[in-house]
């Protein structure tokens, strides 16, 4: 048995490259997998820890709109039955003066949340005294925000609230927080006053009574709260941020698993070929008594080590790229969902065993027609001299390809699941196992086309790939799963680009827009804040713009509202309206997530809470959202002033006179209001925008990278194979006075007419695949559409650049079977 | 936060130590003038601190006598004043309760503190009505109720009717401590009948019992060299009242002597600061704290000589890891020539700082 394991271990060790190889596309597939999950894992812990360390131990959090809720609320459930504890809390992003930076502080009435988070309190320094914790101009820094900040007790810490400065000072350190976490405590009325709070609650932590939760008492509770304030689990919140990535993280995890899928082809077709080249050797041990079992399980263990030794450098790759990727994109990878964190690396037991198992079971796959094909060979003529070793002819699969492509097309009319496009991701695997069923007529098929072409050394090759057309097709399969991959993502990502760029140009048609520094709910400008603006000489129009977040439903996320003033022209006119009806009443527009969240149609009537009570509108619309996958609502300005009493604006949109010079317009604002606003033209808010897209899809070139690298491999592995096989042949070609240069150049021809019929697949089977991202992965995922593009200029310059280097990689693949002399080479022959 | 009454204001001492920056608020002293009822029962929120106290022994069957005490402060920190929230502190309320629950050999206590604010917690003016959330006290009639829902316990009790004021000193001036700012206004009712509910260890007991309530209020600050003390009041079996207290120096000496002693008929007897001699008579020392306390004393008064004894030694309060309180607040009997001539309680404190030295 000793005996059987070490010649397989020996035919490993023989084929070095190969192995090689394929050890590394198995690794890459893993580090993938494994990195994108750790990735995420330790961004999630990160907030989760966070959410969990201001929550303490409440049972319930109260919790409104983004400008929160009345503070009156507070004292009809302080009392409400089965509540122990009720703790009023203030959060408030607040802007640094002087700095490009916010700090989210967290405002407490210490005497209750002492109950409830007991580890959140500040430190009083040396010489202070208690009633301190009380003082309205003092701030206690978490130790990170303390340390980032480079500040002390003591030092001035100048915040901006709208257009006004409030001067705080730093009064000591806050106990409590996490390691990483930078956030500041502040006294409940201290925050409520100097951060322009007044009357406002963000939320209320509730902790039961021992055995007050009851349903009636959460009924009685949820009685209480005006519309759109809810009763949430702080564990919910949790969940809600999981479900904010869920989908960017499964999307990048499909790309993994591709990746992982290219792997396992390259296993297939490495071993394949070192199947049929050891048949002669595999006889040779059947005739002298080895089982079809033990033959079998020789091939598949060839694999599985490859799969695990793949795994294991794949887990430890994964974590190496994971510690790369948060220091260097942060733990959304650039997306922004995590705004700020720079988590530190958690380790993920559970993603890592997943794709440890999932290379390990691709690189067994793999082997496993190659075991089969090994073990039920004939073992009489393969013992025979000259026997020529080739891959069994592959069957045409008209019927299957026809088959797969109809349960793709169906698969990708299936509505998601739990929120993911579960179908659309089969449906993309019906697709590329169609294009694989497929590369034995597209291989025919393209020899057939090239057949009238000219040149020796270009018909050898041609003759040669249309000959052994088995060898090539598995050859071909891996630039196929590669090139299909990148294909569809570039597809994807082209189409996106230039939807997204559209979209800025309509939702930003001013010249200049105005935005006070002090951001979040409360960092608004105030009315004479707008008449001033509008003062300013140059200004031929100015349109002012508020954002809100509104709770819809407990469970959801927060919809964000956007109130602007909505000309007589209609709301096309301001937004990319999708879809629009006349309607009677009040109007609301609403973005294409809100139809798939929450069902709404134009004509829909719905209600909406603002101001504390729920609202009747009319759905008007549907426009096209990039910015908000959770869904946005757009409303009038003058409705949504009424309805709530909130007079202030983040936005104002200034057009400028004909004549006027932009700079001329920013000077005069500068003189006004000085570094409190922050002004951007549209073209820079768009510059800003389209680097952060593509910083959000760096992501996804390096993991399209790695695969056509691993198709490359392939290429590469094969010909490393076959060179082998044919040194007769090479000898034979010499013999009859074909030069080494000739044979190199056949098989560089060879390596791109290979890579030629998986490159042609790959575009046919990517363009295919790109269509299910774009209408059905996307549309699901992230609840928006795009206009389909196809980027024809960039395909075409990387399909030629792919056959060009599967050439070079074929050509030097092949370069040590031509370094055999041609005497040797034929000698061998007889 | 527990504080024993005294004890919190020598927590208040501290606070001219912190910067100056937000200048004090005018606290008004407190002068001699004429109380008004009800009026005087409530709240006087201009002052730096007030509290309501009341102790007592209560009765029910099947368990031995216990005791109980229930305070209710309200400070007025002076911090934050111009801040026009509704949550700015401009008024704490910090209310305990305690049960001597011989059971249990030890005090059973719970404390709750809050910023005024919601009409959830408040201390009216113009008669007693003091809330800290589901914590009461309050007037109604000619009784007093009280509801404290503490978690271990649940107190629901009537004290009343009441009988007319005893007003400490000098019409209710009563000076604590050498010179004329270190007074307060002191009022308290006495022999008043209890009755109501109380559950502990999952026993619901209707009790019955006497009780002492205090009534008091000032802006002075503890004096610079007192460093503990020591108050008594008890209700007399023959219908009379005793309040006695003396506040000690570094060395444990007398620095200030006050009492009042209410005769059946309701003559009140003041005593000023030569005419009492507390004295220890038996110490014991606390397990958890180390602190020796002089659970037993001897006081004499007006040539009369009592002994208090503790209904048990540990009636210890300790919560130096929150607030740096610790003190002894305990119900006693009064025993004079061997026979019992009344019970009420006894408050010890200062003694940590004394062990230090």
């Amino acid at each position: 048995m000793r005996l059987l394991a070490s010649l397989f271990l020996a035919s490993l060790g023989r084929r070095r490259f190969a192995t090689a190889l394929s050890l590394l596309a198995v690794t890459l597939g893993v580090a993938l997998g494994v990195a994108v999950s750790v990735v995420n894992r330790s961004a999630l812990d990160e907030f989760s820890h966070g959410v969990r360390v201001i929550a303490g131990e409440a049972d319930l959090q109260i919790i409104g709109p983004r400008t929160g809720f009345d503070e009156a609320l507070f004292a009809r459930v302080a009392l409400a039955a089965g509540v122990d504890v009720a703790s009023p809390v203030i959060e408030v992003d607040a802007r640094l003066a002087g700095r490009n930076e916010a700090l989210r502080i967290v405002g407490l009435d210490l005497l209750r949340s002492v109950r409830i988070q007991p580890a959140l309190r500040p430190q009083l320094a040396e010489g202070t005294a208690q009633r301190d914790l009380f003082d309205p101009d003092l701030v206690f820094l978490s130790p990170a925000a303390m340390q980032a900040l480079g500040l002390k007790p003591g030092d001035p810490l100048p915040l901006q609230i709208g257009l006004a400065t409030v001067r705080l000072r730093v009064g000591g350190l806050a106990g409590g927080f996490d390691a990483g976490q930078r956030a500041a405590l502040m006294d409940i009325a201290a925050a409520q006053w100097r951060l322009n709070q007044l009357g406002r609650l963000s939320r209320i932590d509730l902790r039961w009574a021992a055995g007050g939760d009851t349903p009636q008492a959460r009924e009685a509770l949820r009685q209480q709260l005006p519309p759109g304030v809810h009763l949430l689990a702080p564990a919910h919140r949790e969940a809600q941020a999981e479900a904010l990535s869920l989908a960017y993280r499964a999307n990048l995890t499909m790309l993994a698993v591709i990746a992982l899928a290219t792997g396992a082809f390259l296993v297939f077709a490495t071993q394949t070929l070192s199947v049929v080249r050891r048949e002669s050797e595999f006889a040779l041990m059947r005739a002298l008594g080895v089982t079809q079992r033990q033959l079998l399980g020789g091939v598949l263990g060839e694999g599985a080590l490859i799969g695990l030794l793949g795994g294991v450098a794949g887990v430890a790759l994964g974590y190496l790229l994971a510690g790369f990727a948060l220091k260097l994109l942060g733990g959304d990878l650039g997306a922004g969902y995590f705004a700020g964190s720079r988590p530190r690396l958690h380790l993920d037991w559970g993603a890592s065993a997943a794709f440890l198992l999932l290379g390990f079971a691709a690189s067994v796959l793999g082997s496993l027609w190659p075991a089969l094909h090994a073990a039920r060979a004939a073992i009489a003529p393969a013992l025979r001299s000259g026997h020529n070793p080739a891959p069994p002819p592959i069957a045409v699969h008209h019927l299957g390809v026809i088959a797969l492509l109809l349960a793709g097309a169906g698969l990708a009319y299936l509505p998601p699941v739990f929120g993911l496009p579960a179908g659309g991701y089969l449906a993309v695997a019906c697709l590329l196992a169609a294009g694989v069923l497929s590369l034995p007529a597209v291989a025919h098929g393209l020899m057939r086309v090239l057949e009238p072409l000219p040149g020796l050394v270009f018909g050898l090759a041609r003759a040669r790939v249309a000959g052994a057309s088995a060898n090539a097709v598995i050859a071909a399969g891996g630039v196929l799963a590669s090139v299909a991959l990148a294909v569809s993502m570039a597809i994807m990502v082209a189409s996106f680009r230039d939807s997204v760029d559209a979209w800025l140009a309509r939702v930003l048609p001013a010249d200049l827009y105005v935005r006070s520094s002090g951001g979040g709910a409360q960092g608004g400008l105030g009315l004479d804040a707008v008449a001033r603006i509008a003062a300013l000489p140059g200004i031929a129009r100015m349109d002012t713009i508020r954002h809100e977040q509104l709770r819809l439903r407990a469970e959801g996320l927060p919809v964000a509202l956007i109130a602007r003033p909505i000309p007589a022209a209609g709301a096309g006119a301001v937004f990319p309206m999708r879809e629009q009806r006349a309607v009677a009443g009040d109007a609301i527009w609403i973005s294409e997530a809100m139809v798939d969240l929450y069902g709404w149609r134009p004509g829909t009537v719905v209600e909406l809470p603002l101001g504390g009570a729920l609202h009747r509108f009319v759905v008007g619309g549907v426009w096209r959202d990039y910015a908000r996958q959770s869904g946005a609502i757009l409303i009038d300005l003058a409705r949504y002033r009424a309805l709530t009493g909130d007079k202030l604006v983040n936005d104002v949109a200034l057009w400028l006179k004909p004549g006027t010079a932009d700079t001329a317009l920013r000077a005069a604002l500068r003189g006004a209001f000085g570094e409190q606003i922050e002004i951007g033209s549209a073209g820079e808010i768009r510059a800003i925008s389209l680097a952060l897209f593509d910083r959000t899809f760096a992501v996804t070139y390096a993991l399209e990278a790695c695969a056509v690298l691993i198709g490359l491999f392939g290429i590469a592995a094969s010909f490393a194979a076959l060179a082998a096989a044919r040194r007769r042949e090479f000898g034979m070609l010499r013999h009859i006075g074909v030069t080494r240069r000739q044979i190199g150049a056949m098989l560089a021809w060879e390596g791109a007419l290979v890579a030629a019929i998986g490159v042609l697949s790959g575009l046919l089977t990517g363009a295919a695949i790109s269509v299910v991202l774009i209408y059905v992965v996307n549309r699901q995922s992230f609840h928006w559409s795009m206009d389909y593009s196809v980027p024809a200029g960039s395909l075409a310059v990387f399909a030629l650049a792919m056959i060009a280097a599967a050439a070079v990689a074929a050509f030097l693949a092949g370069a040590q079977a031509m370094r055999q002399n041609a005497v040797s080479a034929v000698r061998e022959d007889a | 936060m527990h504080l024993s009454r005294r004890q919190l204001l020598s927590l208040l001492a501290a606070l001219p130590l912190a910067p100056a920056r937000a200048a004090s608020p005018a606290y008004p002293l407190v002068r001699p003038r004429a109380l008004s009822f009800p009026a005087d029962h409530g709240a006087h929120p201009d002052h730096r601190i007030e509290w309501w106290y009341l102790t007592g022994w209560l009765e029910a069957p099947g368990v031995p006598e216990f005791g109980f005490q229930i305070t209710f402060f309200q400070i007025r920190p002076g911090v934050a004043e111009a801040n026009p929230s509704r949550f700015a502190p401009h008024h704490l309320i910090i209310a305990h309760a305690a049960l001597a629950w011989p059971e249990s050999k030890r005090l059973l206590h719970e404390a709750r503190s809050a910023r005024a604010g919601f009409g959830l917690v408040e201390a009216r003016v113009g008669d007693c009505d003091v809330r800290l959330d589901r914590w009461r006290l309050w007037r109604e009639g000619t009784a007093f109720r009280a509801l404290i829902p503490a978690g271990e316990f649940e107190l629901a009790l009537n004290f009343g009717p009441t009988g007319a004021p005893l007003l400490h000193g000098d019409g209710g001036y009563s000076q604590k401590a050498p010179g004329a700012e270190h007074a307060s206004q002191y009022v308290s009712l006495v022999q008043l009948p209890v009755s109501g509910s109380v559950q502990v260890g999952g026993r619901q007991l209707k009790v019955s019992g006497r009780a002492w309530f205090d009534h008091e209020w000032s802006s002075s600050l503890m004096h610079p060299q007192a460093a503990g003390w020591d108050w008594t009041g008890i209700n007399l079996a023959d219908g009379g009242a005793l309040m006695l207290f003396r506040m000690r120096d570094q060395r444990g000496a007398a620095l200030w002597h006050g009492g009042t002693l209410r005769s059946p008929n309701g003559l009140a007897q003041h005593f000023g600061p030569d005419e009492i001699v507390w004295q220890t008579l038996r110490e014991w020392r606390s397990e958890r704290s180390g602190v020796l306390w002089p659970v037993e004393q001897s006081v004499a008064f007006a040539g009369r000589r009592l002994r208090l004894l503790p209904l048990m030694d540990d009636q210890e309060l300790d919560s130096r890891s929150s607030t740096g309180a610790i003190y002894w607040e305990g119900a006693v009997r009064a025993i004079e020539q061997g026979r019992e001539m009344g019970r009420g309680y006894l408050e010890l404190t200062g003694y940590d700082k004394a062990l230090k030295l």
